[in-house]
């Protein structure tokens, strides 16, 4: 069942098991240097493994043929191995636990990881999974599960790690209270729309009658009862859900503001009061047909728009539950868990290789590499020792460290950060939606009409003034405003997500659509975020016997070498998946090589011979910390290193050699030497490469109207450099930005125009929280993702510019709705002023104008056409 | 035609009695999570084929 299981896991074209090894978990190529000759069942990282191994042990073996039935796209696994015991604490409890009357208590999480079908399954087979566990329910879109169990037979902790080592690391969901009552703002809504939908539908059924009493003849007494009972459900349909109207329009005209709801709440009042007058004292026309179906359709609307801001709120609920919870404190000479509330200045604590450090402090005891790309956005990994400063959220890459705090939790620069990006979050100057800004004049003009009407027939027939004036009121009403925007933006929203770019709200698009200064983060957005060897100057031929060499070392630059033994000078480069945010991977999976490279590859796993060809036999191998390596490979002897360290070994350099390493130290890229038999025979560049299409990319976004501009937290001169390959001029590339640096360059340029951010980090969070629109791309941390509007799902700058180019096409689409709804409306009012409108004209001519309105709206070709 | 006064309250109350259905499904939270469900019943049924 288990190699069933991985088989069917592997991808199509992957037909024998050793040529192109797939991780029986998730289907992708297993790294050349974690392949384990000889198993049948390969894994590409250590978080698959672990969660084959759970679902395996439970039986569960089913996820992966229900994940190939629906089709869902596979996903490296990633587990924490945390314990969890701060889960089954006091205080936790008292925070998250919800008690249910029969005893057994309920929490609800937020999974990482939940992203299929597949998913859905494994998740609520949790009761089978871990007996004492209820129920356990997940909400897909929100990536929340409900879990409910039972205190006596099982501990919230023993749920929290079995859902951890399914893959799916679990977050305690704050504010469970918010989200009871948004619920029931949601409910509210719904049976709004419920209710105005009933209306409607009966007052049209009655307006049949009507209209056929019109041609046919009818009693008075029928016509009579019918405007009666049309009246009633009218009534009911404006003071019920058209209430939220009416007060809508009276905050806007406390606050003098202009709002969309202004003219509808007048074209409402004005056909109600009319209608009711006139049902009652039979004479006249009623208007409840229209009127009624008008609430319809402006309710969907709303509705639609609500839906988009929900999804921003859910996000935003996300970021703030993702902080740890947990750390490993030494006392005395043990290492306890506790819970990170729990920590204070001056206690020590315990990062081991692969974790995020839990707070600020100063390194007391070890060596290490420290990736803080995440806050600094440098993509070098830093070295560290005893006395220097680590901070909460970056990530220990090589070694084990004790660190002792300094500063905890709000007062740690990330815990800085996330209070910058709540903060903005809630000051963001809301972006002036175009149906309000149109609303304000439209109002006007409206009003201005129904007084030049009401004037003129008081002048011409006193008796239809009145009359002739209300029909006016409602023929305008602003349909395509209120329904026409919001369906375009959403229809656009969907059709984003679909091509793998999320958004969250309408108002993004909008701003998008205009222009302005766009600033892109450097490290993993313009390049792709992780060390590769972008230069290779000498011997090809020693690609293998470099990369055998460095398997036997754990440094970060020793696992760049050794996974780039192929022939490419990157096959890496825009590809790979960047673990970010604060729940670092184990440092040692190298990205995925795409299949087409690994038949050129020599699978080869140090020191043992396997059949697949020649594998450089590797012995006494020396290693110098801050240096190199050293070792015999094939019995010659192999010198890698810095080129200090090379030179160092009395290694002959050769003028060709120097001038390529200081080429390379020109380009901003770290050199690296190799000498072989005491003559340096390579220099190898390493930096972080620019993505393939980013100049391509930056073009197009030029010629959309856009200024591109670089911030970025590396070094001046690596943002120089960059800036200098895609042909940006100096000033417009900034390096060595703190976050609030970032944050400050966004809020001047704001000033003067709409102003985008593209980031991934948490170093960018809060300038993307602070920019009009911030976008995170593709691989960015959990924070970034929060704080944007919108995020991109697939790899790559070239989302960018066909987001850019749909909100172009939106906002055009939205223009020409306008326009063909103020066209029925110059129509609709001329007739009205003429005092030739009749209510069954008004019943014809404003649903075709909503119609015409929806399918303009549907028609619009969102991405076609080239930007 | 007098039948109408008949029909027409009954209609009306018909059209409630759909109203209140609405908002009791509403209220238990059928309308909650649109996207979670469809994937479920798939699932439910491998589940009684065990």
């Amino acid at each position: 069942m288990a190699i069933d299981a991985a088989r069917q896991a592997e991808p199509d074209g992957a037909s024998s098991p050793q040529a192109t090894a797939a991780c029986a978990h998730c289907g992708l190529p297993v790294p050349a240097g974690l392949l384990t000759p000889g198993q049948p069942l390969q894994f590409c990282c250590h978080g698959c493994r672990t969660v084959y191994e759970v679902i395996h042990r439970c039986g569960l073996d089913r996820f992966y043929r229900v994940r190939q039935e629906t089709d869902a796209a596979a996903r490296p696994a990633h587990t924490t191995e945390r314990k969890y015991h701060e889960y089954d604490d006091p205080v936790f409890r008292q925070l998250y636990y919800q008690s249910l009357a029969d005893g057994s208590q309920t929490v609800e999480f937020y999974l990482e990881g939940v992203h299929c079908a597949a998913c859905v399954w494994l998740v609520e087979k949790l009761p089978r999974v871990l007996p004492g566990v209820i129920e356990s329910r997940l909400d897909i879109r929100r990536a929340l599960v409900e879990v409910r169990w039972d205190e006596s037979q099982v501990r919230l902790s023993q749920i929290a790690r079995t859902l951890d080592s399914l893959g799916y690391p679990p977050h305690p969901a704050k504010d469970a209270q918010a989200r009871k009552l948004r619920r029931q703002e949601d409910h509210r809504f719904l049976i709004r729309i419920g209710v105005a939908g009933a209306c409607a539908g009966n007052v049209m059924t009655l307006s049949f009658a009507l209209y056929g009493g019109v041609f046919t003849g009818i009693e008075a007494q029928y016509s009579h009862l019918f405007r009666f009972a049309s009246m009633v459900f009218g009534v009911v349909a404006l003071a019920w859900p058209g209430s939220l109207f009416f007060r809508g329009a009276w905050a806007a005209l406390r606050t003098r503001t202009a709002h969309l709801d202004l003219p509808i709440a007048l074209g409402l009042a004005a056909g109600g009061v009319a209608g009711t007058v006139n049902a009652i004292a039979d004479r006249g026309e009623i208007y409840f047909d229209s009127l009624t179906i008008l609430v319809l359709l402006l309710l969907s609307g709303r509705w639609l728009q609500r839906r988009q801001q929900c999804w921003a709120n859910d996000s935003l609920e996300l970021l703030f539950s993702l902080t740890p919870t947990s750390a490993r404190r030494v006392e005395g000479g043990r290492i306890v868990d506790v819970p990170i509330e729990a920590i204070g200045p001056g206690d020590v604590l315990e990062v081991r290789a692969g974790e995020s450090v839990g707070a600020d402090g100063k390194v007391c005891d070890g060596r290490s590499a420290i990736d803080q790309a995440l806050l600094t956005g440098e993509s070098r990994p830093a070295a560290v020792a005893p006395g220097d400063a680590v901070h909460a959220g970056t990530v220990n890459l090589s070694a084990r460290l004790l660190v002792r705090v300094e500063a905890v939790g709000e007062q740690t620069r990330v815990g800085k950060l996330m209070q910058l990006v709540e903060q903005h979050s809630r000051s963001r100057a809301p972006i002036v939606q175009f149906a309000d800004r149109v609303a304000g004049r439209f109002v006007r003009v409206v009003l201005a009409l129904a007084a030049l009407t009401f004037a003129l027939w008081l002048w011409i027939e006193p008796t239809r003034a009145i009359d002739n004036t209300v029909a006016l009121l409602i023929v305008t009403c602003p349909c395509a405003l209120g329904l026409g925007t919001p369906l375009a933006l959403t229809i656009a929203l969907g059709r984003a997500a679909r091509r793998h770019i999320l958004i969250k709200g309408g108002e993004a698009l909008e701003l998008l659509g205009r222009g302005g200064t766009m600033f892109l983060d450097k490290t993993g957005t313009i390049t792709a975020g992780r060390l590769a060897v972008v230069a290779w100057t000498g011997e090809g031929a020693l690609r293998p016997l470099v990369a055998a060499l460095e398997r036997h070392s754990a440094h970060p630059i020793a696992q760049v070498l050794a996974a780039s033994s192929g022939s490419a000078p990157s096959p890496l480069a825009g590809e790979g998946r960047r673990e970010a945010g604060r729940f670092p991977a184990p440092p040692s999976p190298p990205a995925p090589l795409p299949q087409g490279e690994r038949g050129e590859e020599r699978p080869t796993a140090s020191n043992h011979a396997t059949p697949f060809g020649s594998t450089p036999r590797v012995s006494d191998v020396r290693q110098t910390m801050g240096g190199g390596i050293q070792g015999t490979v094939d019995g010659r002897s192999l010198i890698v290193g810095s080129p200090k360290f090379v030179r160092a070994s009395g290694a002959s350099i050769e003028a060709e050699m120097a001038a390529a390493e200081s080429a390379i130290i020109a380009s901003a890229a770290t050199p690296v030497m190799v000498a072989i038999e005491g003559r340096v025979a390579a220099v190898v560049g390493l930096g972080d490469p620019i993505r393939d299409e980013a100049p391509q990319a930056l073009a197009l976004l030029e010629r959309l109207g856009w200024r591109v501009r670089i911030l970025s937290g590396d070094h001046p001169e690596v943002v120089a450099a960059v800036a200098t390959r895609l042909g940006l001029d100096g000033p417009d590339a900034r390096g060595g930005l703190s976050p609030e640096d970032k944050v400050a360059c966004v809020r001047q340029a704001a000033q003067s125009g709409p102003v985008v951010m593209v980031g991934d980090g948490v170093n960018d969070a809060a300038a993307l929280s602070a920019a009009g629109v911030g976008i995170a791309v593709h691989g960015g941390a959990e924070a970034s993702l929060a704080a944007a509007q919108v995020y991109l799902d697939r790899p790559g700058l070239m989302p960018i510019v066909e987001l850019i180019h749909a909100a172009r096409n939106t906002l055009r689409a939205i223009r020409r709705c306008l326009m063909v709804s103020l066209c029925y409306n110059a129509i609709c009012g001329g007739l009205a002023i003429a005092g030739r409108i009749s209510p069954l004209w008004a019943a014809i001519l404003m649903p075709i104008s909503s119609f015409t309105v929806l399918g303009l709206s549907y028609a619009v070709r969102t991405f076609r056409g080239r930007p | 035609m007098s039948v109408i006064y008949v029909v027409l309250p009954l209609a009306a109350v018909m059209a409630a009695a759909g109203v209140a259905a609405f908002i009791w499904s509403v209220r238990r939270g059928q309308f909650d999570d649109l996207d979670t469900p469809a994937i479920r019943i798939l699932h439910e049924i491998d589940v009684t084929e065990r």
